[in-house]
């Protein structure tokens, strides 16, 4: 992976290199058992941002830069892509963990910032359903959606939900 | 230092009830601060029974008592003991032996997946991986989550979050569990379901509730209104008394 | 209910159960306002998402040391792969693609709004709120984000600024200001949170 990126920044210094690296990662993707879908979900983000790119070099008649910039940032992007999608969530928590060891010293413990995490992981469809719920309840009494009106209860209820949370971490026996 | 005794799950025999003094506590929330009102005023009780039900008005302070039981909330007057422990002193001692059953289980669900959530209870048993996954699955089985093991939590439903909930926490079988309206979220079917399921338990149970016939078998019931005990006594009188303060307080 | 666990103790090192929640759960805020469709300002060819909002109250609401764990929890979890950026986007790819520099700010940009608001805003006044939402979560986080379009897109700095800055600029403002209002309220309804 490492070795495919630090190919991938010597051939964007000229056009086919470029633009071959980009077909090599894209190889990678079915070679991994990828479906085009999947690739073309990672793509998508990344478009607008890369022809915006290509117009702003075209237009000061850089062509090399224009083509070669693009392609290059595709390629870091979808190789990066494909390390999250053929490794576990879990998995990476533990390469976290196992990162944040030499800090140690500094007073961070490696465990709990794994909990923490796997914490955080949680509270995403936590608070997205609390988002909803908020929302639906503006929606029905003013009909029209205020996003000051929405984020006022929405960030009153998250402190609320962390309250609970760290006293259920507390009898869990979160603190011994 | 004597430790609470630790029930065994094949135990034929019913274990005797754990003892919890309640000493003149009062409590007062935000002292100190424009805020502060009083939740709790000097409640004593000697709670000798397996099975001890908590019924009164939202804001009477059954909640807040319930959470002093586990060190959650310190008392701002009085003491309160449990199997001899201080609960604010030895606050780690008591909750080392007692589960706590919140309303909303979401609250308590800590771990992504079901399997980690059970598993996140005996990170500090000091048991290997190996022991840990062979107790968890067990308690999969136990409760039904078995197929939803590797669910992420949010997506079970009402009834079998509150499973999990429990799950996760008679997995360090504790000796004394505390249940807050841990049915007040779950259709009636659910309710009586769980009730079931936890009043079949060898530990000694306090809960709060506001559905009274879930406290139908139990040993004793009290009955808290605006911070104080009203009554105490068994179901049929405390539910009598309960239903008598409703329409006296209706007004 | 209201329940008091723990307080909130800056001096100590080790966070609490509670602040521990309380980052988890702002690291979700922010993952659920990435959730909100977009919405298309007149004048701008770019839509507006409410992420940065997150950004922004985070450090508004927690305080320097809560909002930037929360918001480097919230990065941690997009680079581990959850697809919580705005238009679904997450992975280890969010490092080499050129918004890069916007998406390091995220922390940074927290941690600063958090020292700042309970150094000089501590009774919370909106107006304060949107000068320091405007330093400290649109210039500050533009500058590194320009950095890094220059960088890695190879982009002389006005085109950088063409590219990244000024399509959402009236948004940004916007944000700030609502940020800002946001802050205001829940600092009414729930005092004593800035320590």
């Amino acid at each position: 992976m490492v070795v495919l990126a630090v190919v991938a920044i010597i051939a964007q210094r000229w056009i086919p290199t470029a633009l071959a690296m980009l077909a090599v990662v894209v190889l990678a993707y079915f070679l991994a058992g990828i479906r085009a879908k999947t690739l073309w979900l990672q793509l998508r983000p990344m478009l607008l941002m890369s022809t915006f790119i290509a117009v702003l070099h075209a237009l000061s008649s850089n062509w090399r830069l224009a083509v070669v910039v693009p392609a290059t940032i595709l390629t870091l992007v979808l190789l990066a892509a494909l390390v999250t999608l053929t490794t576990r969530t879990t998995d990476l928590v533990d390469v976290i963990v196992r990162l944040t060891k030499p800090l140690k010293r500094f007073g961070v413990e490696p465990e709990r910032v794994g909990l923490t995490l796997l914490l955080g992981i949680r509270c995403v469809p936590l608070l997205s359903g609390i988002a909803g719920q908020v929302r639906e309840a503006q929606l029905a009494r003013c009909g029209i959606f205020d996003v000051r009106a929405f984020a006022v209860p929405l960030i009153v209820a998250a402190i609320r939900e962390a309250d609970a949370i760290g006293e259920a971490l507390v009898a869990r026996g979160f603190d011994d | 230092m004597t430790h609470l005794p630790t029930t065994t799950p094949d135990a034929t025999a019913q274990p005797s009830a754990i003892p919890i003094i309640i000493d003149h506590v009062g409590h007062i929330f935000d002292v100190g601060t424009p805020r502060a009102h009083q939740v709790l005023t000097d409640i004593t009780l000697k709670l000798d029974e397996r099975r001890v039900g908590i019924i009164g008005h939202n804001g009477s302070g059954k909640s807040t008592l319930i959470r002093m039981l586990d060190g959650l909330i310190q008392p701002t007057s009085g003491h309160i003991s449990v199997a001899g422990h201080d609960t604010v002193r030895d606050a780690k001692i008591v909750r080392r032996h007692t589960g706590f059953i919140f309303t909303e289980p979401d609250h308590q669900i800590i771990m992504p997946t079901v399997r980690e959530d059970v598993a996140f209870s005996l990170r500090r048993s000091g048991l290997d991986k190996a022991t840990i996954a062979t107790k968890v699955d067990a308690m999969l089985v136990r409760f039904g989550l078995t197929d939803s093991a590797e669910k992420p939590a949010h997506l079970l439903s009402g009834g079998q979050k509150q499973l999990l909930a429990l799950a996760a926490v008679l997995i360090n079988a504790p000796t004394l569990l505390l249940a807050d309206e841990p049915t007040t979220l779950l259709d009636i079917r659910n309710a009586q379901m769980f009730s079931d399921l936890i009043c079949e338990l060898p530990q000694t149970i306090i809960m709060s509730t506001h559905q009274l016939a879930l406290l139908r078998d139990f040993e004793r019931v009290v009955v808290f209104h605006c911070g104080q005990v009203v009554a105490d006594g068994s179901p049929a009188e405390a539910k009598a008394h309960y239903l008598h303060l409703m329409e006296t307080t209706s007004e | 209910m209201s329940v008091t666990v723990t307080p909130v103790s800056n001096s100590a090192r080790r966070l609490s159960a509670r602040d521990l929640a309380l980052a988890a759960v702002f690291a979700g805020v922010t993952a659920a306002l990435g959730f909100i469709p977009p919405i298309y300002l007149p004048f701008s060819p770019v839509p507006v998402t409410a992420q940065t909002l997150g950004v922004m109250l985070a450090g508004a609401v927690l305080g320097a040391k809560l909002g930037f764990v929360s918001q480097l929890l919230f990065q941690t979890l997009v680079i581990i792969g959850l697809p919580l950026l705005s238009g679904g986007r997450g992975g280890l790819a969010v490092l080499s693609g050129a918004t890069v520099g916007f998406f390091v700010a995220f922390s940074l940009s927290a941690l600063l709004i958090g020292w700042v608001t309970t150094h000089l805003n501590n009774t919370y006044q909106w107006w304060k709120g949107v000068i320091i939402h405007l330093v400290f979560g649109l210039l500050f986080v533009d500058v590194l984000g320009v950095a890094g379009m220059m960088l890695i897109a190879k982009l002389t700095l006005g085109k950088a600024i063409i590219a990244g800055v000024l399509p959402y600029l009236i948004g940004d403002v916007l944000k700030a200001v609502i940020a800002a209002l946001i802050a205001h309220g829940v600092h009414r309804a729930y005092p004593g949170l800035l320590k």
